[in-house]
């Protein structure tokens, strides 16, 4: 009888358990980043397929910035709940102290910077995590494709882009100097498509913002952006509108544009994805200035 | 990814036909000009994985920073960082993913440039194929040669030599012929089997994606046809089972799994397996999926095994089929590609990590290294950054392996530098050196002890180390002086006397403190044996090295004496007036001066030279060897 040949999700799925096993082998205490959103959820699902039937060898740490969809706040505390998860929840108590918000401060940016790059940090350093799995994928955006799987963090979490470490074969050398941190990231070979496949496949949950549905939102800049509760004021003349609309990224909720759609199953999203005409970052009000920016950014540590 | 037509496809049969699709992994391989960056950004736009947005960001770049006069520069699309784009060269590897219907496939798109070499390999590594560029115009170059020798040497056995610019000259039929045959030649001498020539434009996009109309004479497929249907021979699941353990899962006292991502053939449960190094053998009980228990798993899946005894196996042990078990070794000849901004320190310790085991190990003096560009072996006393050689490698442990031809898993490692955790070069195994396990070590009568209880002593080696002129020696000829006097028996190895006998041979250099250090570590590692006292007194700047004397003799035996003296006090001292010297700058390599010290992290004495005379120094570290118990017999 011919060995079955493996086809390229099954060749991804393993290449993903590898590499998050090997993290766990040897780094001291890592953690996996969940941001609740579809890459997060399949990162989880590959993690829980590593480990099985054993549970994982790691917490799951979210940084809240306390902007996010409630129900993603709901999906994620269902998902502890269900799965029996081991989750941290950090939120930057000081950014929220200064009343740094996507609204008030009228800068996404500050935002972004203080309440997820700053948190982040922040977090990382609080448990003392010395590696963090992020669901990061490369054909996410150009500086993405040139990041290793292990990418090394200085003390100060910035990333070198000129100075990354050879990353051969499937050996990946997780040894760090004292105060260094390593962002893995076991998705870095899958696409936006492979990514619903492998969700359809293997039936994994994830939030229902990702479906349409009739939901409240106005139109800003060019963006719909949903007005999920009350803290978002209302320019004068704008009042909320019930349409159908959907969501392919999902982060703070003021910053997050969603298109509109019929897509209310999988197949259907799908279907929209293959015959979409733009990419999915777009929604993100954060890249829309340089194209650098991105590279930027992660310099900085964002992550 | 072909944009779907709903009209004629249901997106669930769709979906059905694109989960079966095969994975193909490639390289392209080129210099700056050769239009690599286009091919790609063509590959993309045509397989129409190129959003609007997208779109839209490349017209702008085109107008801004491109090179095609406003036109499309589709070479921007790839060329990912800032530095990159600005200098209009690509200096990392990017890796990109595209799909048809018949494939997805994975380019590692890497720089062509000679100082890129170990960025080449790194793409190279993961790749089943490479595409070779070369310009129609110019034909195969230098450069060509390089990246085909690179190609060989990871063992990639199909090459697409992909002829750019044909538009550039005419698309005649007979440039191409040429260059196809003195490519074809060439190949062969390396060892490529299978080349497959396709003339062709990416900028206009001819045999890009379809066949082109200008070119009537070729009858070949369109590069994107020939990715999509090359047959790729896997090291796949016929040969006998490999499979390196990751991680051991062990949720509760009733399981005991083995995990880890199957490197070689197949398993069912119920087949006898051995544990390498080891070779204890078990059987197979099941296999242990998150999906369900398998009846069978090949190459490439991450699994969990379960045996049906109690036999165990840790990381980095290797299961593997019991009939055909892997070889186990500590010393291979090898070829490696040194990747550290460092040069290679022939005998210095580094970690070596195979497949899931990670061990020390120490490369010797190469054989030979190689000239990538004329292929020609010339002598070499060490490797520099992007140099390949053919060396040694002594490991400190015996490691399951397979030679890289049969397996690449278990036949490449890394090279990982110590102190700077960096990952400093790549090797391949050819194969196992005999000679270790003909050198059986005798088991005398007469051991360490004996000697040592005759002698009143627990043998022990003092490492001096410090500054030049930090008062190293003057101290440990009064802390030999003492323990003479004591009645113990004690030998003292200098810098400058072992420097005119035994390492008469050496010069300053990094490598050649190296093997300085290496000599009298294991001649002062023969006299501990020997049941005496060693002193050794030298500068021995890098850690690395003492660290190796530290290893090669027990726990306990080595007590490193770090003589910290500043170097402004070191340098007024300066009783052989070498400072001077170093500072006029007619001694090279000076340590302090032209060459780094690294200064003892936990040393087990520390002697402050400013705040102490020499005498008193000498008395605290015979209290120590005192206290420490090593002056008596028992
Ligand atoms: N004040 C002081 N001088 C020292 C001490 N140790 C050595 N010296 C002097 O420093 C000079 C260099 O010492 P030497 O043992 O030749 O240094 P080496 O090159 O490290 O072996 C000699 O003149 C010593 O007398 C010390 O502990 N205190």
């Amino acid at each position: 009888m011919p060995a079955p040949t493996l086809s390229h999700l099954d060749q991804l799925e393993a290449e993903s358990i590898h590499i998050i096993r090997e993290v766990a082998a040897e780094c001291a205490k890592p953690v996996m980043l969940y941001s609740i959103g579809k890459d997060s959820a399949v990162m989880l699902h590959l993690a829980r397929k590593a480990f099985h039937p054993g549970r994982l060898p790691f917490p799951l740490l979210h940084v809240d910035t306390t902007w996010k969809f409630r129900d993603m706040i709901a999906f994620r505390d269902r998902m502890a709940r269900e799965l029996k998860l081991d989750l941290l929840i950090h939120v930057n108590e000081d950014g929220l102290k200064r009343g740094i918000g996507p609204i008030s401060h009228g800068f996404s940016a500050l935002h972004t910077d203080v309440m997820k790059t700053e948190a982040l940090k922040q977090a990382l350093d609080k448990w003392g995590f010395d590696a963090a799995f992020g669901g990061a994928r490369r054909d996410e955006e150009k500086s993405r494709a040139k990041e290793r799987i292990f990418s090394f963090r200085s003390a100060k979490h910035r990333w070198d882009p000129k100075n990354q470490r050879p990353e051969l074969w499937r050996l990946y050398n997780a040894r760090k100097n004292p105060g260094e941190t390593i962002r893995v990231f076991p998705l870095s070979n899958w696409t936006e498509l492979d990514v619903w496949q492998y969700i359809h496949r293997e039936d994994i949950p994830i939030v229902p913002l990702y479906f349409a549905a009739m939901r409240p939102v106005v139109r800003r800049d060019g963006q719909l952006i949903m007005v999920d509760d009350e803290r978002l004021p209302l320019n004068p003349g704008e009042t909320p509108e019930m349409r159908m609309i959907r969501f392919r990224t999902l982060g703070c909720y003021p910053l997050t544009g969603a298109v509109e759609s019929t897509a209310t199953d999988l197949l259907a999203i799908v279907e929209e994805m293959l015959t979409a005409t733009s990419s999915e970052r777009q929604g993100r009000v954060i890249d829309h200035d340089q194209s650098a920016s991105m590279e930027k950014k992660k310099q900085e540590g964002y992550f | 990814m072909r944009r779907l037509d709903p009209a004629k496809t249901s997106i669930a049969d769709y979906l059905a036909e694109q989960e079966n699709k095969d994975l193909l992994r490639f390289i392209t391989c080129g210099s700056v000009d050769d239009g690599k960056s286009t091919l790609i950004g063509r590959l993309l736009y045509e397989s129409k994985l190129i959003f609007e947005d997208h779109l839209q960001a490349l017209e702008a770049d085109s107008k801004r920073v491109g090179t095609q006069g406003g036109a499309l520069d589709f070479a921007l699309l790839v060329d990912g960082l800032a530095a990159e784009r600005e200098q209009g060269i690509t200096i990392d590897v990017a890796y990109r993913a595209f799909t048809t219907d018949r494939r997805k496939f994975i380019v590692a798109d890497t720089p062509g440039h000679e100082q890129y070499t170990r960025n080449m390999a790194t793409g190279a590594s993961t790749a089943e194929l490479a595409v070779i560029l070369v310009d129609a115009r110019k034909g195969v170059l230098t450069q060509t040669r390089r990246h085909s020798y690179i190609v060989s040497l990871i063992g990639i056995k199909t090459v697409a030599l992909a002829v750019n610019k044909m538009d550039l000259v005419g698309y005649e039929e007979a440039v191409f012929r040429r260059i196809e045959g003195e490519y074809r030649q060439f190949a062969e001498s390396l060892g490529i089997g299978h080349v497959t020539a396709i003339p062709l434009s990416a900028l206009r996009g001819d045999n890009v994606v379809t066949r082109s109309t200008l070119m009537p004479w070729y009858g070949g497929a369109s590069l994107l046809a020939f990715l999509e249907d090359v047959p790729i021979d896997r090291a796949g699941s016929e040969g006998p089972f490999r499979m390196p353990v990751q991680w051991v899962n062990r949720p509760s006292q009733s399981f005991r799994g083995f995990s880890g991502l199957i490197a070689g053939g197949s398993v069912r449960p119920g087949e006898r397996v051995r544990v390498m190094p080891g070779g204890r053998e078990t059987a197979v009980e099941r296999i242990v999926t998150f999906d369900g228990d398998v009846e069978r798993a090949v190459a490439g899946q991450s699994v969990t095994l379960t045996f049906n005894d109690e036999v165990d196996a840790s990381r980095g042990t290797v299961i593997a089929a019991a009939k055909d078990p892997l070889p186990v070794a500590d010393q291979f000849e090898t070829s490696i590609l040194w990747m550290g901004d460092e040069p290679m320190l022939p005998g210095r310790h580094y970690l070596v990590k195979c497949a899931t085991r990670t061990v020390q190990g120490a490369v010797a003096q190469p054989k030979y290294k190689i000239n990538v560009n004329t292929l020609e072996h010339t002598a070499a006393r060490t490797l520099e950054l992007n140099e390949i050689g053919v060396c040694n490698l002594a490991l400190d442990a015996e490691i399951a392996f397979a030679p890289y031809g049969e397996n690449r898993d278990l036949g490449g490692f890394i090279l990982i530098d110590r102190f700077s955790n960096n990952t400093v070069g790549m090797g391949l195994i050819h194969f196992a050196l005999r000679r270790a396990s003909n050198i059986h070590w005798q088991a005398l009568d007469v051991n360490k002890r004996a000697r040592a209880a005759l002698m009143r002593q627990k043998p022990c080696m003092l490492w001096f180390t410090g500054l030049s002129g930090a008062g190293k020696s003057t101290i440990a000829n009064l802390v030999e002086k003492r323990l003479h006097a004591m009645g113990h028996q004690t030998y003292l190895l200098d810098g400058d006397n072992v420097r005119h006998g035994l390492n008469k041979d050496l010069g300053f250099t990094d490598a050649d403190r190296v093997e300085n250090i290496r000599r009298v570590a294991e001649l002062g590692r023969l006299m501990v044996d020997a049941g005496l006292i060693v002193l050794v007194s030298f500068i021995s700047p890098f850690r690395s090295e003492r660290l190796m004397a530290r290893e090669l003799v027990e726990a306990g035996e080595f007590i490193e004496v770090f003589v910290d003296t500043p170097l402004a006090l070191a340098e007024t001292r300066d009783p052989k007036g070498l400072y001077a010297k170093a500072r006029r700058g007619e001694i090279a390599n000076f340590t302090g001066i032209s060459s780094p010290y690294e200064t003892p992290e936990n040393p087990e004495i520390r002697v402050d030279t400013a705040h102490r005379s020499a005498e008193e120094a000498a008395g605290d570290i015979v209290g120590y060897l005192d206290q420490a118990g090593r002056l008596s017999g028992q």
